[in-house]
């Protein structure tokens, strides 16, 4: 039988506390699920989370279930199943897949923490800031449920925030309230609501900390393990243990900055990984890229989960702007903007855009940007074609060998 | 295939041996950049036995002039070549191979079996960029494959079968399977069979220069051109100017790997 080959993903000690987190979360939502001991509210992963916890709800983020779906690789089992009753294979595959694990009634939750089913719903509320997808994904379980659907439709492609922008956002905003309140059966608090910013604001300095520091070289933390570490930050943001997590991860990462014990070996290159991961590859690319001695260091991806305009004294302004200020939804010349940022303040040799075949939102290589970008700062990129869950769409040996090929680039 | 001095048994050589998709090739060089021998065999299922066949058969075509010093593997099974020193992507020896042949700053375009590529050098031969082909056969030696079977033509009667017409029909599909359903349509308006094996040339040709603008001088290589020249001749009224081939063009991967062995082994 051949050896086994020796992982060079160096592990992380805080992944055990984020672990158990993740287990009381999902434990609380079944039980709550289970018993009716509390109303739960499902979200898409950047929509008004705030708002909700301020009523109650117990809050269930699908986006996040789609992410367990393709890094568990069941996804590619399941989405036939939403395909066959009309969901195309072209749209969001954390759609499809979501809805085949629905249909089969087959979650890797089940394994991981004992539920038997994703949580009901009591009502669903969207935010359109990551695409049109999440409002279709969510209708549909308003169709099985008969529960309530309401949300935010965020306009695209924007580059300075207005204050015409902020207030029609805000109007959206305060016009969930009665709808809300009449399903928890709560009144609004505003002060409930300020707390629950606060807390909000909070986890997410400390998530912007643990991603600032790759900064340092070595970095101490891969793209890669962020995706994995992201997970409080974007399903309990607005509860306090979130922020105390993250001073946590945040002070073992300063421990190797300070020990000077990079995440990879010998760290020669540092990329940018520009789009979705690639879920059911996550742990492969981990290790290919750390074979090679280079470091995924930064990504659009990760920084996505950084709200800094919660900051804002109105909790209102403040879930309009930072719900708005994501680089999803601005235009062009922000994000060539933004990547010159991220180029200089994380040093970058290259760039990956990562050209997921059913995120076109999150695919910004479609309308010329990789070359426009190289062109102006002269930093290389490699296009690859994939997707965050449908691996029928990615071809293993294609993406290693433009890795490689971005590598020799740099080298020669 | 040896130029310059008389070989000996002492010479010391260079192998590049690039495993690709469909077809392996295999190039001895010496240290004077001579080549040796070049040998291509299909891939087949076990790629470290082909690697192990085609150095046995390079050594003979040589003459067993030489002793191997250095090997440097590239393609899809670089890593399955057992006795390489080095590996490295096609992308990179592909650059290295044309630039040999043709040193100034070009626009690389390799169909291969199963992907294709654009590789832009400069006037140094440093790659300023690359691009690859969507994971699809649209493009690629695969298409011509498949349109070859749905035609009930050989391979190799493809290109002498092309340089019977001017004309060709149009085949506008990005998908092989749509495209031959095309094929099915013109063969039911009794449309000549030589407009069709053009029109499938083209639609290759169609592929290749939606992947990039394709800036100054532009060299063709890889097998697909290799056995069917005419490619380079519709390809060239296509952009409106002449295309390069170099010689031996579906070598230039597996010598640009030799000739990396080579300056491996002089920096050594």
């Amino acid at each position: 039988m051949a050896e086994e080959k020796k992982s060079l993903i160096k592990k992380i000690r805080s992944a055990g506390p984020m672990r158990k987190l993740m287990a009381a979360y999902f434990t609380e939502l079944n039980e709550a699920a289970t018993t009716g001991s509390g109303k739960i509210a499902w979200c898409t992963s950047v929509g008004p989370a705030e708002l909700l916890r301020s009523f109650g709800f117990l809050v269930y983020f699908p986006e996040n279930h789609g992410a367990v779906l393709g890094s568990s690789r069941l996804a590619a089992d399941l989405i036939p199943a939403a395909n066959a009753i009309g969901y195309s294979p072209d749209i969001c595959s954390y759609l499809t897949s979501d809805v085949g694990s629905f249909l089969n009634k087959n979650t890797p939750l089940t394994r991981a923490f004992g539920m038997e089913t994703v949580p009901k719903a009591d009502i669903l509320v969207f935010n359109t800031n990551q695409c049109r997808d999440v409002k279709d994904w969510f209708q549909f379980y308003e169709r099985e449920w008969n529960v309530p659907c309401v949300g935010i439709d965020t306009m695209r492609g924007i580059g300075d925030i207005t204050s015409e922008h902020l207030v029609g956002l805000i109007g959206q905003h305060k016009a969930l309230i009665p709808i809300l309140e009449k399903v928890s059966g709560q009144k609004f608090d505003i002060d409930r609501l300020r707390e629950v910013v606060e807390s909000s604001y909070k986890c997410t300095k400390g998530w912007k900390n643990v991603l600032r520091i790759a900064e340092k070289k070595p970095s101490p933390i891969t793209f890669f393990d962020a995706t994995i570490h992201m997970g409080p930050a974007v399903v309990l943001r607005g509860d306090d243990r979130a922020v105390q997590y993250y001073d946590t991860l945040v002070a073992e990462l300063e421990e190797r900055v300070t020990s000077g014990e990079g995440a990879v070996d010998g760290e020669q290159h540092r990329f940018y990984w520009e789009g979705m991961p690639v879920w059911g590859k996550l742990r492969e690319h981990a290790e290919f890229f750390a074979g090679k001695k280079s470091c995924v260091v930064a990504s659009t991806y990760c920084n996505s989960w950084i709200f800094e305009g919660l900051g804002a004294e109105d909790p209102f302004e403040g879930m309009a702007r930072a719900y708005t200020e994501l680089f999803i939804v601005r235009s062009e010349s922000f994000k060539e903007k933004y990547l010159e940022g991220m180029v200089r303040d994380y040093d970058i040799s290259g760039i990956i855009y990562h050209d997921a075949k059913t995120c076109p939102n999150n695919s910004n290589n479609r309308y010329g940007l990789p070359l426009r970008f190289t062109e102006k700062s002269g930093v290389p990129h490699v296009v690859i074609n994939g997707d965050l869950n449908d691996l029928r769409l990615y071809s293993e040996e294609q993406a290693k060998t433009q890795f490689e090929a971005l590598m020799e680039q740099i080298n020669d | 295939m040896s130029e310059g001095k008389k070989p000996t048994s002492q010479d010391l050589l260079y192998c590049g041996v690039d495993i690709g998709a469909s077809a392996t090739k295999l190039v001895l060089v010496d240290a004077s950049k001579n080549v040796r021998a070049m040998i291509v065999r299909p891939s087949g299922v076990d790629y470290k036995a082909t690697a192990e066949e085609s150095l046995a058969d390079a050594l003979l075509e040589s003459g067993n002039s030489g002793k191997v010093a250095r090997t440097v593997s590239t393609g899809y099974g670089r890593h399955n070549v057992k006795f390489a020193d080095d590996s490295l992507t096609e992308i990179h020896c592909h650059g290295v191979g044309c630039y040999h042949y043709i040193p100034r700053s070009i626009s690389i375009v390799d169909i291969g079996g199963q992907d294709n590529k654009v590789i832009r050098l400069d006037d140094k031969g440093h790659r300023l960029d690359f691009k690859m082909n969507r994971k699809c056969a649209a493009g690629t030696g695969a298409f011509i494959e498949e349109m070859a079977l749905r035609l009930g033509v050989e391979i190799d009667e493809m290109d002498p079968l092309a340089r019977r017409t001017d004309k060709m029909v149009r085949l506008s599909s990005f998908c092989t399977v749509f495209a031959k359903t095309e094929i099915l349509a013109h063969l039911r308006k009794g449309v000549n069979v030589a407009e069709i094996v053009r029109g499938a040339f083209m639609s290759v040709i169609h592929r290749v220069v939606e992947m990039d603008p394709l800036a100054g001088d532009v060299v063709l290589t890889g097998g697909v051109v290799a056995h069917n020249p005419i490619i380079a001749d519709i390809f060239s009224q296509k952009i409106g100017r002449p295309v390069e081939v170099p010689p031996h063009p579906q070598f230039t991967g597996a010598m640009g790997a030799a000739l990396i062995a080579l300056q491996q082994s002089t920096n050594n």
